[in-house]
């Protein structure tokens, strides 16, 4: 059974905002004596996300959790905007497609650094990631 | 405004990364060196990366930037110091850095470029020598 220890929520709203994302969660990921490549990874995932939330979903928030589960300890991060949405969603999750002026490797780049990744988009209706980083 | 100091040695221009930088910050580098080196004639470009604890795909994509368009001002980059944790996660994340030279340190980095500029410099040579011989 999977046990929340800490919860926190921050703001997506400016470029400052994506800088103390990735600040929060290294302090998290620290806390819970994450490796150093896993922090490095799970940090990279946040700044992504945090940047799709802000620039796509035109500014959001980020859910912080520290999870048990027996022995196991983890970190969720649900990125949540209430921006346009993703209309197509197999596109969304191509490398290498974008429809801003990135390199379209932020959403399948995040998905490959984390252990779950789970997103829920339609369009108008905005967008929610939820990545778990297990220790 | 917050900027990122570019410092000029000899031919070279020197770029220390030590603070985690917002989006403009990054765009705001990227243009100071491509005047500096416009401005500067300088042939080489070293970015240490060493005190950064994680590059992402925007900052990624700056650095293959920079290396692109110094290649074009007619100028070679060399990044140094990547933490292999960062290596990495860079790779997974699905950038490899294609068209930029790395180095492990400053030291090894400055040597590179030395190389670098020198084999180019050479080449010129070479191909100026067989001008002249084709003229005969």
């Amino acid at each position: 059974m999977i046990t929340i220890l800490n919860t926190d929520i921050k703001p997506i709203q400016s470029q400052a905002d994506i800088v103390y994302v990735r600040q929060a969660v290294r302090d998290w990921a620290l806390k819970l004596q994450f490796g150093i490549v896993d922090q490095t990874k799970i940090i990279t995932a946040a700044s992504e996300l945090a940047r799709n939330a802000f620039e796509y979903g035109k500014g959001g928030t980020m859910k912080m959790e520290s999870l048990q589960d027996g022995f196991k300890k983890g970190l969720r991060l649900t990125f949540d905007d209430k921006g346009p949405g993703i209309e197509n969603m197999d596109l969304a999750l191509t490398d290498g497609y974008t429809t801003g002026g990135g390199l379209g490797m932020g959403l399948t780049g995040a998905r490959r650094l984390v252990n779950e990744f789970d997103i829920k988009s339609a369009p108008g209706q905005g967008t929610t990631v939820t990545i778990t980083k297990w220790k | 405004m917050e900027r990122i100091p570019i410092l000029k040695m000899g031919k070279f221009l020197l770029v220390t990364i030590q603070v985690d930088m917002h989006d403009r910050l990054v765009m705001t580098l990227q243009d100071d060196l491509t005047h500096k080196i416009s401005a500067t004639g300088a042939r080489g470009v070293l970015i240490d990366i060493s005190a950064l604890e994680i590059v992402d795909s925007f900052i990624g994509r700056m650095i293959a930037n920079i290396a692109g368009m110094s290649r074009v001002l007619d100028a070679k980059t060399v990044v140094t110091g990547m933490q292999p944790a960062v290596a990495i996660t860079l790779v997974e994340l699905g950038l490899a850095l294609d068209g930029v030279q790395t180095a492990l340190n400053v030291d090894r980095g400055i040597m590179l470029l030395e190389k670098l500029i020198e084999l180019e410099e050479g080449g010129a040579d070479l191909e100026s020598e067989h001008d002249h011989d084709s003229e005969h």
